[in-house]
């Protein structure tokens, strides 16, 4: 260790109940450094930067930062050392300004000077390159603002060490740019910073050296400059994995979805669909690309039946009689069903599917505080005949998708609150997947997982697709998108402006059609 | 005219105990401490409060009425705000879960109360536990001179002093929660403890201070019922004097939508409606008036869940337990 050093953990373990999510950890970093850890969902990457914030307290090991040794009791203990945290899960009170988040819990007694705070709060922001307004509530913010105050808040008190983890999994790729140009800013003034991204073009990008866990155990560090994606996958892995994506060519391929000119308001009030019209085939991957907002959610949920239509219709056709899903499902009267009208439950027992996985995972589709078991019920316990629940279909699903997507979790009735995110997600898709939909819409599907993760939901993806579903995927990575789908929709403000084919089509190409009506509109 | 200006007067009256017990209710729930157990605590306040003076009384022989007052205060202060600690530690400590624990603190309370100002009023020689007049008047006396004004006098100045004191605090609870650090704290608290923790405030300090602090204001409610002769009787302890009052607090803290100013408006609101039979003749049963409250509450709660201002809302993590390697 040297005079450079900002902070240094030596052999930290941390159990929670069974769970060993730290064993024995060592991790170094410079002033003026960026690391990058890096490590696959679970592998307690944030278990480890919670214990530098003070969230948690470890079980065993030392801290030293600058040199000394230190304990950290609690969040204030940490601040006071200059570490800064910006949590995956935002810790900001929704009710309250930009600027009151800001300040909260500082010392000064009495009166709230909020011009001084304002002032001060600007001053940050000119010095690192924000755009922040102090007096905006934080409830009228996107993700990306939120997380600009959450740096800000940080920075006010004082930080010289900023943890950040998983902060790109909920933004487009215009404002991790923006995010990456401040993070250069403060390393430039010195400050040393711990990134958690699963993006390992973001690894390569930002970073100056790379640290890497499994399974709770710390594997080493590399220099960026010396390592690539594919070393560091398999240091992650634990095992060589390949870094393309399959698209085999299904053997049915028939139509299946048919929308035309449809219109929808969103929750607002504020129209979300105008005059949406494409076409959705068994046995083929439908991309849906569009900018955050562009209409993706209302346009799987007015799918879904869970979204009121304007106007417009959705025509259902069954799957070809010899394909592997033929059957399965309550037929319908004619090829051509109308969907629109349908309740949700007549939709669903038609075969359509929805798995959305919302910015904060947990929002929609699963009950925090509910066991998998119970997630698999919610689904099922309609099938179940006489007055009493069937508990053992549920439980063996769930037991199953555990062994299949390799989900850790202390057990089936553990909450899936307490699973970490990307288990939460497997839990999720895998549930859909298994009532064999006809149709399987999913939208943000790998939002926030690892590598391995996120092949294993491209795998069962495309076998759904094998197998002849019409797999409509909402997704914000461009280069998944263009290498696992068939074809691409693009939204951009509520239209569809281009359905290319993702075989030839290039990223410019769709980057274009994402922003295109919103020029129009200007132009307007 | 002069029987509006009476209206007016008894509905105040009548609204005191309810704005107290509404404001240290909403006090409470800033922190995320949904504690039903005000009309218990009420009761804790009322018949401690009576018992201070009636001991202070009965102990020299010539009572001081500002002592006997303080001593009054002081008792209820601490004996709700006791009720309040042993919420605290189940619900905050203990995490025990927050409506059982206060409706059990309600009914603690409750029979607490009855048996103790039952047992105190036995050993008294005229059975009751009862003070005297120097007490009870200190306690419904408006303020001298300015009440004999003509009718801004009755209307304004003719209230006993904890009418006044519930307005100021009605002010400085306002002050605290929109203007101050403290207040931006227990609101962030309340909303959000992982957050406020992470913030490096003391979640556990805050939820207790406020519970506590927020019980004994709810005591003064008790003890103003207690000690206001508005009703006929004053200075006494009746068997359930309360009455389900501290439970109408616990819905105009919804009626206030956490607001320390609204609140004044609906202990107001409500006072009027309860002694509305005495004043506007509809000639309609008097069961009828007495349901008046409860069915405004409904109203209220109705009104309150449809109108969708996010400020309004209540505190996010209300009735939650916090801990904070929890996930
Ligand atoms: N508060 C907690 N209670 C119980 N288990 C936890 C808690 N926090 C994390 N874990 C467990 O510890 C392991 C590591 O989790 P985490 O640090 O969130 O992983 P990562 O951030 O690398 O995805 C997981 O198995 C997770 O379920
Ligand atoms: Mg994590």
């Amino acid at each position: 260790m040297d005079a450079n050093t900002a902070i240094r953990l030596k052999d930290i373990t941390k159990t929670f109940g069974p769970v060993v999510a730290n064993d024995k950890i060592s991790l170094e970093v410079d002033r003026g450094e960026i690391l990058a850890l890096l490590g696959e969902n679970g592998s307690g990457k944030t278990t480890l930067m919670n214990m530098l914030s003070g969230i948690y307290f470890p079980d065993a090991g030392q801290i030293w930062v600058d040199g000394r040794e230190v304990t950290i009791r609690s969040p204030r203990d940490a601040f006071e050392l200059g570490i800064g945290m910006i949590h995956q899960h935002f810790k900001l009170v929704d009710v309250l300004t930009a600027a009151e988040n800001i300040v909260l819990g500082l010392d000064q007694k009495g009166r709230l000077d909020r011009k001084k705070v304002a002032r001060e709060v600007r001053a940050i922001s000119e010095k690192y390159g924000f755009d922040i307004d102090p007096d905006q509530k934080i409830y009228n913010m996107s993700v990306s603002q939120k997380q600009t105050v959450e740096i800000v808040k940080v920075l006010y008190r004082g930080a010289n060490i900023l943890i950040l983890d998983e902060p790109t999994a909920v933004l487009t790729p215009q404002e991790t740019e923006k995010l990456f140009a401040v993070l250069r800013n403060m390393k430039a003034d010195g400050k040393s910073i711990i990134i958690i991204t699963h993006k390992l073009n973001e690894v390569m990008a930002i970073s100056d050296k790379v640290a890497v866990l499994r399974k709770g155990k710390y594997i080493g560090t590399v220099n960026t400059a010396e390592t690539n994606p594919q070393a560091l996958t398999d240091m992650m892995v634990g095992h060589a994995v390949t870094l393309d994506i399959d698209r085999p060519m299904a053997k049915y391929h028939d139509l299946r979805l048919e929308v035309k000119g449809l219109n929808c308001r969103g929750s607002d009030g504020v129209k979300a669909l105008t005059d949406v019209s494409f076409t959705a085939m068994g046995g083929e991957i439908l991309g849906i690309a569009g900018v955050a907002g562009s209409g993706q959610k209302e346009l799987l949920e007015a799918i879904a039946g869970l979204q009121k239509v304007e106007s417009g219709h959705i025509f259902y056709y069954p799957p070809h009689p010899k394909s592997d899903i033929a059957g399965n499902h309550v037929p319908v009267d004619k090829a051509g069903e109308e969907l629109v009208g349908k309740n949700p439950t007549q939709i669903q027992k038609i075969g359509v599917s929805l798995a959305f996985v919302p910015e904060d995972r947990l929002g929609m589709g699963l009950v925090a505080s509910m066991d998998m078991v119970d997630n698999m019920m919610l689904k099922t316990y309609k099938e179940s005949k006489g007055p009493l629940v069937d508990r053992k279909t549920p439980r063996a699903l769930a037991e199953k998708l555990i062994e299949e997507l390799e989900i850790v979790t202390p057990g089936v009735s553990t909450p899936v609150r307490k699973l970490s995110g990307g288990n939460v997600q497997k839990v999720l898709v895998g549930r859909e997947i298994a009532s064999s939909p006809t149709v399987l819409m999913t939208a943000y599907p790998v939002r926030g997982l690892d590598i391995n993760s996120s092949y294993t939901i491209y795998r069962l993806l495309n076998e759904q697709k094998m197998k002849g579903v019409a797999v409509l995927l909402v997704g914000e990575d461009l280069d998944v998108l263009l290498e696992l789908c068939d074809r691409i929709v693009v939204l951009c403000g509520g239209r569809v402006t281009g359905v290319v084919d993702a075989r030839t089509a290039t990223k410019d190409q769709v980057g274009l059609l994402m922003t295109q009506s919103a020029g129009k509109e200007a132009e307007a | 005219m002069d029987k509006v200006l009476s209206f007016v007067v008894a509905a105040v009256l009548a609204g005191t105990p309810l704005l107290f017990g509404t404001l240290g209710e909403i006090l409470t729930e800033k922190s995320g401490n949904l504690n039903l157990g005000v009309e218990g605590m009420m009761f804790m306040g009322g018949v401690a409060g009576l018992a201070g003076s009636y001991y202070y009384e009965q102990a020299v022989s010539n009572p001081n009425p500002v002592v006997s007052v303080l001593i009054a205060m002081v008792c209820a202060i601490l004996c709700a705000a006791f009720g309040a600690l042993i919420y605290s530690v189940l619900t905050i400590t203990l995490r025990a879960n927050q409506n059982v624990t206060g409706l059990a603190l309600t009914i603690f309370g409750t029979g607490f109360a009855n048996f103790l100002g039952e047992a105190i009023g036995n050993t008294a020689p005229s059975r009751y536990m009862a003070v005297g007049n120097v007490t009870k008047d200190a306690f419904n006396s408006g303020i001298p001179v300015l009440q004999d004004l003509p009718v801004v006098g009755k209307l304004l100045f003719s209230y006993n002093f904890m009418v006044y004191l519930g307005i100021l605090l009605a002010i400085v609870l306002a002050w605290f929660l929109g203007r101050s650090r403290a207040g931006l704290n227990l609101r962030s608290v309340g909303e959000s403890p992982a957050t406020a923790d992470a913030a490096g405030i003391n979640v556990t300090l805050y939820k207790y201070l406020a519970t506590c602090v927020g019980g004994g204001i709810c005591g003064l409610g008790g003890l103003y019922i207690v000690m206001n002769s508005a009703n006929g009787v004053g200075g006494v302890w009746v068997h359930n004097c309360v009455n389900g009052k501290g439970w109408i607090a616990v819905a105009l803290v919804i009626f206030a939508t956490w607001s320390p100013a609204r609140a004044l408006l609906g202990s107001l609101v409500f006072g009027a409606l309860s002694v509305m039979r005495l004043y506007v003749a509809l000639g309609i049963p008097a069961q009828i008036y007495d349901i008046f409250p409860y069915i405004a509450t409904v109203i209220v709660l109705v009104a309150v869940s449809m109108r969708r201002k996010r400020e309004n809302q209540p505190p996010q993590s209300l009735g939650l337990a916090y801990f904070r390697e929890e996930r």
